[in-house]
């Protein structure tokens, strides 16, 4: 019986690495307790962590695959196991099981494609994982534009790696927003939906759209205004999940379990389910 | 097709249970009909349901799924499951039957949940046609012949006797174990009797409703409707028709500190609960209109879409019998399956 896989029973992994990104976001280097790669995963899947007694959670890869060293989870403290990962330290073992989901069609429908990334707060974390991938497989794809905001300057995650990468590459341009005018911050300000209107964006481009629910619902209309159409957008869900495999019922919206057929949506498949995530 | 005199039903369930476990329905105080484990002597009931169905056998209302000892920042994971022993679960009516089905294209596709494989492997299904079928009955609406129930012995009982007839390989093997306490015969009393069953089902009250209203890639002519305001107004969302359900199957999983470790188990959970879909970051669903059309969508619309048309309801009528306020699938169905259903 035990040597039966069973997709339930986490494997035992270590956090080597833990960095502040933001007052609120931390981002975990997560490795096997032998030192690998706890799975091979695509950009936009996510992977159950937890923590014996405390809880299981899903948090989505914000590494990506490309990375043959290690993977990473950049998680917001706002609930019980988010809180106890804030505190965990180096060394710290937690469990791990995963990839789930369907991931970003980096591969097909991403490919030779003009991307056009749109993130807000925290949710760069799923889409940092696409962009590293298309940096590293840059010939793959066309023009790469990056839309980022965040409530301010020190809510930037991935604010260093923003800065000294993807800025200093000249093949990818950078745009980052605030919602408020802050000392030492001479770049935009302002939401990131009027911010997408303002720059104008062609719409021959794939965009990729994660954020807080109102902003996706205002970025969404500002693309439409631009002519893109809801096959051209893709985002990613987030509900309540507790198996990650499609049995437990809980992330189930229409005929779609967000943990299996997701997290990842094109925005025509989004509208053809019932309005309920 | 083999017989078992029911003055031998003794004598039977001994013999099955010598093997394995053998767990009967049997009447309990207050009106109350449960499976027990049989024990030699012990009556079966002739009710025609159990107040909980066979699902309990295969997942359990809670179960531990594994245990962890934490020292320091070390983690060790202890891997609980062992190999389930065959059991008999006897007297199965055809609606429960066929929720195992339903069941199964949950738990047994891809990844398969190991837990329930292995009491499914172990488990030996002998049915029982109903031949009181009663006003809150409604299986033919989804297709199901409660005069031909299935499972892996097919059973029917007359005044004097037990009638098998194997259907699995796993049937088969259990019913040659039997040969001393059962004989070859011929299947004209079986065949009386599901003519005879054929008269009830054709009078029952709610004989006529259709699911063929229902069923795949319904959603959009569902989900807005107004009615489902009405038809939730009184849910107190108390999820007993979740309980009760042979085919609702959404689990929680939870951690228990013990004081040996932590152990992290598994229990039935109800789409009906408020904290069911509640996040740090919010809550999709956010009335007690949305969880209940949740409910009824998935059964009748969500999960035919997914599994070829089947339903996840078999018109067991469990929920109509217990449901505090009277609401129930059949009301749902009535109200929204538009004039097929009047």
């Amino acid at each position: 019986m035990t040597d039966v896989k069973e997709p339930l029973i986490p494997t035992v992994c270590v956090i080597t690495d833990v960095r502040q990104d933001t007052p609120d976001v931390k981002t975990f280097r997560v490795l096997t307790v032998d030192g690998k790669k706890p799975f091979i995963h695509k950009p936009g899947q996510c992977a159950m962590l937890s923590m014996p007694g405390v809880g299981e959670a899903l948090f989505s890869i914000t590494s990506s695959p490309t990375n043959t060293e290690y993977v990473e989870f950049s998680i917001k403290k706002c609930g019980c196991v988010t809180s106890w990962l804030h505190a965990a330290e180096v060394g710290q073992q937690i469990t791990v099981r995963g990839p789930y989901g369907n991931g970003f069609p980096v591969e097909t429908e991403f490919k030779g494609q003009d991307m056009l990334f749109i993130a807000g707060g925290i949710g760069l974390a799923p889409v940092r994982s696409v962009i590293n991938y298309v940096r590293d497989n840059r010939a793959n794809y066309g023009k790469v534009d990056i839309v980022y905001g965040s409530r301010s300057k020190d809510d930037l995650v991935f604010y260093k790696e923003i800065i000294d990468e993807w800025e200093k590459d000249p093949s990818i341009n950078v745009h980052l927003t605030i919602d408020r005018e802050q000392e030492g911050w001479d770049g935009h300000v302002g939401f990131v939906p009027s911010y997408v209107k303002e720059l104008g964006f062609e719409p021959n481009k794939t965009a990729v759209l994660c954020g807080p629910p109102i902003m996706i619902k205002f970025t969404l209309q500002g693309l439409g205004e631009l002519g893109f159409n809801k096959e051209q957008v893709y985002t990613t869900l987030e509900l309540r999940m507790k198996c990650g495999i499609g049995k437990c019922g809980r992330c189930n919206v229409g005929s779609k379990y967000v943990c299996k057929d997701g997290p990842v949506f094109r925005m025509d498949q989004l509208d053809a389910l019932p309005d309920e995530y | 097709m083999r017989k078992c005199s029911l003055a031998n039903s003794q004598l039977l369930f001994d013999k099955i249970a010598e093997n394995m476990p053998l767990y009967i329905p049997v009447d309990l105080e207050k009106g109350r009909v449960a499976y027990k484990q049989y024990q030699s002597g012990m009556k079966m009931s002739d009710a025609l349901k159990t107040d909980r169905s066979a699902k309990d056998f295969f997942f359990p209302q809670t179960e531990n799924l594994m245990e962890f000892k934490t020292e320091g920042k070390s983690i060790e994971i202890i891997d609980t499951r062992s190999e389930a022993q065959d059991f008999v679960v006897f007297g199965v009516r055809a609606c429960d039957v066929k929720s195992l089905e339903v069941l199964d294209k949950v738990f047994l596709a891809e990844p398969v949940d190991s837990y329930y494989k292995n009491r499914r492997e172990h488990g030996v299904i002998v049915s029982m046609a109903c031949t009181r079928p009663t006003e809150t009955c409604f299986c033919s609406t989804f297709g199901i012949d409660a005069s031909a129930p299935a499972g892996d012995i097919e059973c029917y009982k007359t005044e004097d006797a037990f009638y098998f007839d194997a259907k699995t390989e796993k049937g088969k093997a259990l019913l040659s174990k039997l040969d001393c306490v059962t004989e070859d015969c011929g299947d004209e009393q079986v065949k009386a009797q599901k003519e005879q069953i054929k008269k009830v089902l054709d009078k029952l009250p709610l004989k006529d409703l259709k699911a063929d209203e229902f069923g795949a890639d319904k959603t959009d002519k569902f989900f807005n409707s107004p009615e489902w305001k009405t038809l939730s107004e009184s849910c107190l969302g108390c999820g007993t028709c979740t309980f009760v359900c042979p085919t609702c199957q959404c689990y929680d999983i939870k951690d228990f500190k013990t004081n040996k470790g932590v152990q992290r188990f598994r229990c039935w959970d109800s789409c009906m609960y408020s904290d069911f879909t509640k996040m740090s970051a919010g809550q999709p669903r956010l009335t007690q209109m949305e969880r209940f059309r949740q409910r009824f969508m998935h059964k009748l619309v969500y999960f035919p879409t997914n599994n070829d048309g089947m339903f996840s309801c078999v018109g067991c009528g469990r929920c109509v019998a217990k449901c505090p306020i009277s609401m129930n699938i059949v009301k749902v169905m009535k109200t929204l399956g538009g004039k097929n259903n009047d």
